[in-house]
C-alpha cells in the first residue's frame, strides 16, 4: 500500500471516530446508563445495533459514551506528555551539560518498566478514577516525547539556519521555539500519534482491570470485564466495544506511518 | 571486554535507581502500615512493639538499606492483607507468569520469522500488500481482547480448552502447558505482528546496499540473495526489539492472566492494588523491572557479539 493511501485510511477512519464522538455529545440513541428489565441481551437488531447488555441498557449508545471517555483521557494524557516532554526535550537538547546527562539517566531507568505497570503503581498511591489515570499515564508519557524532541533538537541546532539566525542576534527562546520547534513538528506529531494509542490502550486494559476509569464513567475496557461474564449467552456484548478499540488504534496507527513517511 | 563491565556497571546503577524509586513512592502512601497490620483496635503497646519488630523506628535509609538486604536474602516482609510473608505469597505465583513469558517468547519467534520473511519476499506484489493490512490490523488488536475472542472461539465453541479451568504444574506439566497456550497465543499475536513489520522494514533496508546489487550480479537467484545474504544482516537489528518486547509481554500477561483466571504475578498484583496490599505490590514491581532491565542488558550484550562492526568500534 502506498504511503499516501495509508495517510488518507488514517484520515478517513480517525475523522468518522471524531464525527459520531461529535454527534454523540448531542444525540445518542438511548441514555448510556438507561436501564430496561424487559430488554435484557436483545441480540443486535433495528433499534438496537449493537444488542443490549444485562440490564437491558443500549450497547450502541454505551460505546459511543465509552469513546468520549477514551478520547478524553487519550488527549488528555498526550497532551500531557507532548507539552512538558517538548520543554524538557527542548531545553536538554539545545544546552546539553549534565542536567542532560542526569534527566537522560533517569529517562533510561523509567523506560525499563512497562507503561502500565509504572500507571499500576501511580494508582495503587493516588486511587482509581479518570483523574487519576490521566495523571499517572500523562507524567509516564512525558520521557518518551522528551527523548525524540530532544534528539530532533540536537540533529537541528547544528544546521546553518540556525547558525545564521544566532548570527543575526535571534535569542535561544527565539531560537528553540520560533526556529527550530516548527522543524521537529513531523517527529513530534508521529509521537503523538503513537502515543495516543499507547494512552488508549493502558486506559482499556487498566479499565478491564477494575483499577482504572470507575462508573459511571462509561468506559470501553470496562465494558470488556463486564461483558466477559456473557460471552457465550450475549457474544455481542463482548465484540463490538473490542472492534471499537481496534479501529481507533488502526486509525491513528495509520496516521503516525503516513505523517512518518 | 571493557563494554561488558561498562554495561554492568550502568545495569546495576539501573537497579539501583529502580529499587529508590520503588521504595519512596510507597513511603508517601498516607496511612499507618503498623495499623493495616494490626487492625484498628490495638493497643498502644503492641502498636509500638510491632514498629520495633517492623523496624520502622529507623531513619529512612536504614530502612531501605534494610529492605533491600532483605529483597537480596529473599525477605520480602509481611503482606498487610493475608499476613503471612510475601515470599510465601510469591513462591507459586513465579512459575506461572515466567512459563507464561517463555512461551509467548516462543510462539513469537517460531511465527515471526518465516512471516516477517514471506512479507519481504512479496512486499511489492499484490498480496504483500494484503499482508501488510492484515498484520497493521493485528497489530492493533489489545491482548487482553484477543484472549477474550480466543476464549470464546476455541474455549467456548470448539471447546479445545475450559476456560477458567487452569491446571497447576503440580498437578500435570503438560496440563499446565497446556493451559498456557492459549494466554500465550493472545499476547504473541500482537507482538509477533510486530516484530513481522520491523523485520520486513529490515530486510528492505538491507536491498539497498551494495553487497545485495553484487549477489545478485554474480547470477544468485532471488530466494538466495534473500535467505543466505540479506537475512543474516536483518536479523541483527531485531534483537534489539527483544528487549523492548519483554517489557511488553510483561505488560501483556499482568492483562491477559485476568482474562483467564491465571494465578501468576499479574493477578496478585492487581488484587493486591485493589487490597492496598504495598508490601506485595512493591516487591512484584521490582521484580518485573528488574527482568526487564537485565533482560535488556544481556541482550545488549548480545547485540555487539552479532555485530562485528560495532565489536569493532567498542
Amino acid at each position: 500500500m502506498k504511503k499516501k493511501k495509508i495517510l488518507w485510511a488514517g484520515i478517513f477512519i480517525t475523522g468518522f471516530f471524531l464525527l459520531i464522538l461529535i454527534v454523540s455529545f448531542f444525540y445518542t440513541p438511548y441514555p448510556p446508563n438507561s436501564m430496561n428489565g424487559k430488554e435484557k441481551f436483545l441480540a443486535p437488531c433495528w433499534a438496537h445495533w449493537m444488542g443490549t447488555d444485562n440490564f437491558g441498557r443500549d450497547i450502541f449508545s454505551r460505546v459511543l459514551a465509552g469513546l468520549s471517555t477514551t478520547f478524553f483521557v487519550g488527549i488528555s494524557v498526550t497532551g500531557i506528555g507532548a507539552v512538558f516532554g517538548t520543554i524538557l526535550g527542548a531545553f536538554t537538547g539545545y544546552f546539553g551539560g549534565w542536567l542532560d546527562e542526569i534527566l537522560m539517566r533517569i529517562n533510561d531507568a523509567l523506560t525499563a518498566f512497562p507503561s502500565i505497570l509504572l500507571a499500576l503503581v501511580f494508582i495503587s498511591i493516588l486511587g482509581t478514577g479518570k483523574y487519576n489515570i490521566i495523571l499517572a499515564l500523562g507524567i509516564i508519557f512525558i520521557p518518551s516525547f522528551a527523548r525524540i524532541v530532544r534528539g530532533e533538537f540536537i540533529r537541528l541546532k547544528e544546521l546553518d539556519y540556525v547558525k545564521s539566525a544566532k548570527l543575526m542576534g535571534a535569542g535561544k527562546m527565539h531560537i528553540m521555539f520560533v526556529h527550530i520547534l516548527p522543524n521537529a513538528m513531523p517527529a513530534l506529531l508521529s509521537a503523538i500519534t503513537v502515543g495516543f494509542n499507547n494512552a488508549v490502550l493502558a486506559e482499556a486494559g487498566m479499565s478491564y482491570l477494575g483499577i482504572g476509569v470507575q462508573p459511571p464513567d462509561a468506559s470501553l475496557g470496562k465494558m470488556l470485564s463486564e461483558a466477559q461474564s456473557f460471552l457465550f449467552s450475549a457474544p455481542w456484548y463482548v465484540i463490538f466495544p473490542g472492534i471499537v478499540i481496534i479501529l481507533l488504534i488502526l486509525g491513528f496507527s495509520f496516521l503516525s506511518e503516513g505523517i512518518g513517511s | 571486554m571493557k563494554f561488558m563491565i561498562k554495561k554492568i556497571i550502568t545495569l546495576v546503577i539501573t537497579l539501583f535507581f529502580i529499587s529508590i524509586a520503588a521504595f519512596l513512592a510507597f513511603q508517601i502512601i498516607p496511612g499507618d502500615p503498623v495499623l493495616s497490620l494490626l487492625g484498628m483496635e490495638a493497643t498502644e503497646g503492641q502498636i509500638e512493639a510491632m514498629r520495633e519488630q517492623l523496624g520502622l523506628n529507623e531513619p529512612l535509609l536504614i530502612r531501605y538499606g534494610n529492605w533491600v538486604l532483605g529483597l537480596l536474602k529473599g525477605d520480602f516482609g509481611l503482606s498487610y492483607h493475608y499476613q503471612i510473608p510475601v515470599a510465601n505469597l510469591l513462591k507459586d505465583k513465579f512459575p506461572v507468569t515466567f512459563a507464561l513469558a517463555g512461551l509467548t517468547i516462543l510462539f513469537m519467534f517460531l511465527s515471526a520469522f518465516p512471516l516477517g520473511l514471506f512479507y519481504a519476499r512479496f512486499a511489492e506484489k499484490k498480496i504483500g500488500r494484503v499482508f501488510q493490512i492484515i498484520n497493521q490490523t493485528i497489530m492493533a488488536i489489545p491482548s487482553f481482547f484477543l484472549g477474550i475472542i480466543i476464549t470464546l472461539i476455541f474455549g467456548l465453541l470448539l471447546k479445545w480448552f475450559t476456560p477458567g479451568k487452569y491446571i497447576s504444574y503440580t498437578e500435570s506439566l503438560t496440563g499446565f502447558f497446556g493451559y498456557l497456550i492459549a494466554p500465550a497465543a493472545a499476547i504473541a499475536i500482537p507482538k509477533t505482528a510486530m516484530i513481522v513489520k520491523f523485520l520486513q522494514n529490515s530486510v528492505l533496508a538491507q536491498r539497498q546496499n551494495d553487497y545485495v546489487r553484487t549477489a545478485f550480479s554474480k547470477g544468485n537467484t532471488e530466494n538466495r540473495v534473500l535467505y543466505v545474504h540479506i537475512l543474516k544482516n536483518a536479523c541483527i537489528p531485531v534483537v534489539t526489539i527483544l528487549g523492548m518486547m519483554i517489557a511488553e509481554i510483561m505488560a501483556g500477561s499482568i492483562v491477559v492472566e485476568q482474562v483467564f483466571g491465571l494465578p501468576g504475578l499479574g493477578r496478585l498484583l492487581v488484587a493486591s492494588i485493589e487490597a492496598r496490599d504495598y508490601p506485595v505490590v512493591q516487591v512484584i514491581v521490582i521484580y518485573i523491572a528488574a527482568t526487564v532491565v537485565i533482560v535488556n542488558g544481556i541482550v545488549d550484550i548480545l547485540y555487539r557479539f552479532l555485530d562485528p562492526r560495532i565489536r569493532v568500534e567498542a
